[in-house]
């Protein structure tokens, strides 16, 4: 009795439990922020080998073609950029940066900096118009039609690599690297910086192949490498993956970041809201009715006593 | 300024104004256009409109140039005091509404019907103020009804805040709107409103505990940014906990200034009142930040991050935690044993201070604590919210000079 009353129960919970999940999550795309999704198996990704890049910024240059963004303060060639840390901005989605590298007798070492397309993004998960999408083939993409620009996602980025045009009075928008969306849905299409670097230090392909290509890397050469790939499991996994000589905190990569995906990080609280829209009229209707009793008996009490 | 108030509830003035007696009585509080303008010179008024002399061009310039001519916002700072101040101090202060609200109507705790209406005003213009910074702050607020109706982002907390900010104000405007039709006269709508009161504040309570504690909600996702001190799982509690003794101590400083600005008659028996919802308000706060205090450590100690107390920052959060939770709570204690309702209202001030130092620490002071570029606030962005604010008191001033909302109004007596 009291088993069959228990699964009861159970199937009760786990039905109401159902549809409430399915209302948070009515929209396919987006139910990938909220639970576990292992994500395409084909999805993309992109490997910037730090030990190979030269720092030409032909990258940069590419990716202001490539996006039709507004010519830059200084030539793309001009290395006087470098002693400042830069960061993406909304006009130049991505950056080179120096960073001091004592190990290696001087010579500095140059990362690639842009948006890291993570596998579970948190700005994905924090937009509350569905702005921005993580897409089958592994970009993090951004739709300005619907943004109403409120920063959210700039602010739950956990690498803060988005940037606004705040200059912008009437369509300011959330800018950052798309990975080439509309190039890479093409047969054969790679992204402007990849098919840039004359170095091939940033390489464009399949996530999967891309871990088996850092791997076979740090083993055949495992005095050139940190042996670690930074981006296969930070922040839940992104998209771009790093190899480096030096510590990544070094090159401007953080460290605590985590592992876990961020949209885990509201994850309860999102789940405990239909426990309060359906419990609280419950318990306040209860309570309202507990102090009307009180007051009803209240009153019978001072009739009683007159009486 | 009460003459003007008991303008309104003299009945039978009406007839005698005829054709213009509608506007003479509901808007020039029973004075002739000249007297009324002539009564408007007041020294609150002149600061009042120095305000917007000088900040209404700058809330143009905002959108006429953009958020980069008029804020000091940047890529890694994209929140200001807009959203610190207006946006999650504005809604923790205005949480007397639903807190008085439910107290009355659903735990039937009569006494404090005397300060509903004007917990609710507060309430409910508090919220409008946050709305109006955000209408400021955001990139495209032409698009704000975007969440609701043109494209729905379940997975964001923001998506909450945004619907249930909406829905509370709509609920807010009905539980107020009693007053509203007692000063038109509409008799019928005020007994539908009354009917639907229980009905509201549930759904008051409701959307208020989740749009409080989701404002917290919405730093969860920023764990490596916000320092470790104020992160924790805990803080959608925080901030709802918080809300609570905010809202509470709101309502004891709202009724004191309330009853010495607008209301001059020596009525013992209201001042009587008073003090006595004064000293409720105060021991049900005391109870309220212990608990919150002990939230807070308990927060500590459950992310074990005791080793950033010695820190400046963390002599900064014992600073918050200790005198402005901490002894506010004790005070209150100590205040109401003692029967001072000074010390009850001295010490409303610092749990409000205190609410709104933690707003700011969250959103601004602790936020990316250990970044070099630090976001201090332009004089535009303090000058468009103090422009806001003072909008929200003139409003504030001309509704409770005209609407039974400090005192019942004569022909319905108390039973709202």
């Amino acid at each position: 009795m009291s088993v069959s009353r228990r699964r009861f129960l159970q199937g009760a919970a786990a039905a109401a439990g159902a549809v409430m999940l399915n209302t948070l999550s009515s929209n396919p795309v987006q139910a990938s922020a909220v639970e576990n999704f292992a994500g395409h198996p084909d999805r993309f990704g992109m490997l910037t080998d730090t030990t190979l890049c030269v720092g030409c910024r032909a990258c940069e240059r590419a990716c202001n073609r490539a996006n039709d963004l507004p010519p830059p303060e200084k030539r793309f060639a001009d290395p006087s950029v470098f002693p400042e840390e830069r960061k993406p901005s909304a006009d130049a989605w991505t950056v080179v940066n120096q960073y001091e590298a004592p190990v290696l007798g001087g010579s500095p070492v140059y990362r690639k900096v842009q948006c890291m397309h993570c596998e579970e993004p948190a700005c994905v998960s924090s937009c509350l118009v569905g702005a921005l999408k993580k897409t089958p083939e592994g970009a993090v993409v951004y739709n300005e039609n619907v943004c109403i620009g409120c920063r959210y996602c700039m602010n739950a980025c956990p690498f803060t690599m988005l940037a606004y045009s705040y200059d912008d009075p009437v369509h300011p928008a959330v800018r950052k690297c798309v990975m080439c969306y509309d190039r890479i849905v093409k047969d054969g299409g790679v992204p402007a910086c990849a098919s840039a670097c004359p170095v091939q230090a940033t390489i464009f392909g399949k996530r999967s192949e891309l871990l088996e290509i850092a791997r076979s890397r740090i083993k055949n050469n495992p005095t050139r490498y940190v042996n670690h790939i930074y981006g296969e499991h930070e922040a839940g996994g992104t998209g771009w993956l790093y190899l480096s000589t030096v510590p990544f905190e070094n090159i401007g990569l953080p460290a605590n970041v985590g592992k876990q995906p961020y949209p885990e990080f509201t994850r309860d609280f999102l789940l405990s809201v239909p426990v309060v829209l359906v419990g609280w009229p419950a318990l306040f209707m209860g309570l309202n009715a507990l102090s009307k009793r009180r007051e009803k008996l209240a009153l019978e009490n001072k009739d009683g006593e007159k009486k | 300024m009460s003459v003007n108030y008991r303008g309104l509830i003299r009945p039978g003035a009406a007839i005698a104004g005829g054709e213009r007696s509608w506007i003479r009585e509901k808007i020039f509080l029973g004075q002739s256009t000249g007297e009324y303008l002539k009564g408007l010179i007041t020294p609150f008024n002149i600061i009042a409109a120095l305000i917007f002399w000088v900040g209404i061009p700058v809330m143009v310039i905002r959108f006429a140039e953009g958020l980069a001519a008029t804020t000091n916002l940047t890529d890694s700072n994209p929140w200001g005091i807009w959203i610190g101040f207006d946006m999650m101090s504005g809604v923790a202060l205005a949480a007397g509404g639903y807190v008085i609200a439910s107290a009355v109507y659903i735990f039937g705790l009569k006494e404090y019907r005397p300060v509903a209406r004007a917990a609710v005003l507060t309430g409910f213009l508090g919220y409008l103020l946050a709305v109006i910074g955000l209408l400021f702050d955001l990139g495209r607020p032409w698009r704000l009804p975007y969440p609701m109706f043109v494209s729905l982002g379940v997975t964001s907390v923001l998506f909450l805040v945004a619907w249930h900010v909406a829905l509370y104000l709509t609920t807010q405007f009905v539980e107020f709107s009693p007053a509203v039709f007692e000063w038109l006269g509409w008799k019928r709508w005020r007994r539908w409103a009354i009917r639907i009161a229980l009905g509201a504040t549930i759904f008051g309570v409701m959307l208020s505990t989740l749009h409080q504690s989701a404002l917290g909600a919405l730093f969860l996702l920023m764990p490596g940014k916000l320092h470790p001190l104020w992160y924790s799982p805990l803080i959608p509690v925080f901030f709802f906990v918080s809300s609570v003794a905010a809202g509470m101590s709101m309502v004891v400083i709202e009724s004191m200034l309330s009853h010495r600005i607008f209301l001059n008659h020596d009525d013992a028996e209201h001042s009587k009142k008073l003090e006595n919802i004064t000293f409720g308000l105060g021991k049900a706060a005391s109870l309220v930040l212990f608990t919150y205090f002990w939230l807070k450590i308990i927060g500590v100690m459950h992310s074990n991050t005791w080793s950033y107390i010695g820190t400046p920052l963390g002599n900064w959060f014992l600073v918050e935690i200790l005198g402005f939770v901490l002894l506010p709570s004790l005070l209150f204690l100590y205040a109401t044993r003692r029967r001072s309702v000074g010390l009850v209202r001295f010490t409303a001030v610092i749990t409000v201070i205190g609410i709104i130092m933690n707003r700011l620490n969250m959103s601004m002071i602790a936020f990316r604590w250990d970044m070099p570029d630090r976001y201090v606030p332009a004089w535009s962005e303090i000058l468009i919210t103090v422009t806001i604010l003072t909008f929200g008191l003139v409003l504030f001033k001309w509704i409770v000079n005209r609407l039974p909302v400090l005192e019942p109004h004569p022909e319905y007596g108390d039973d709202h």
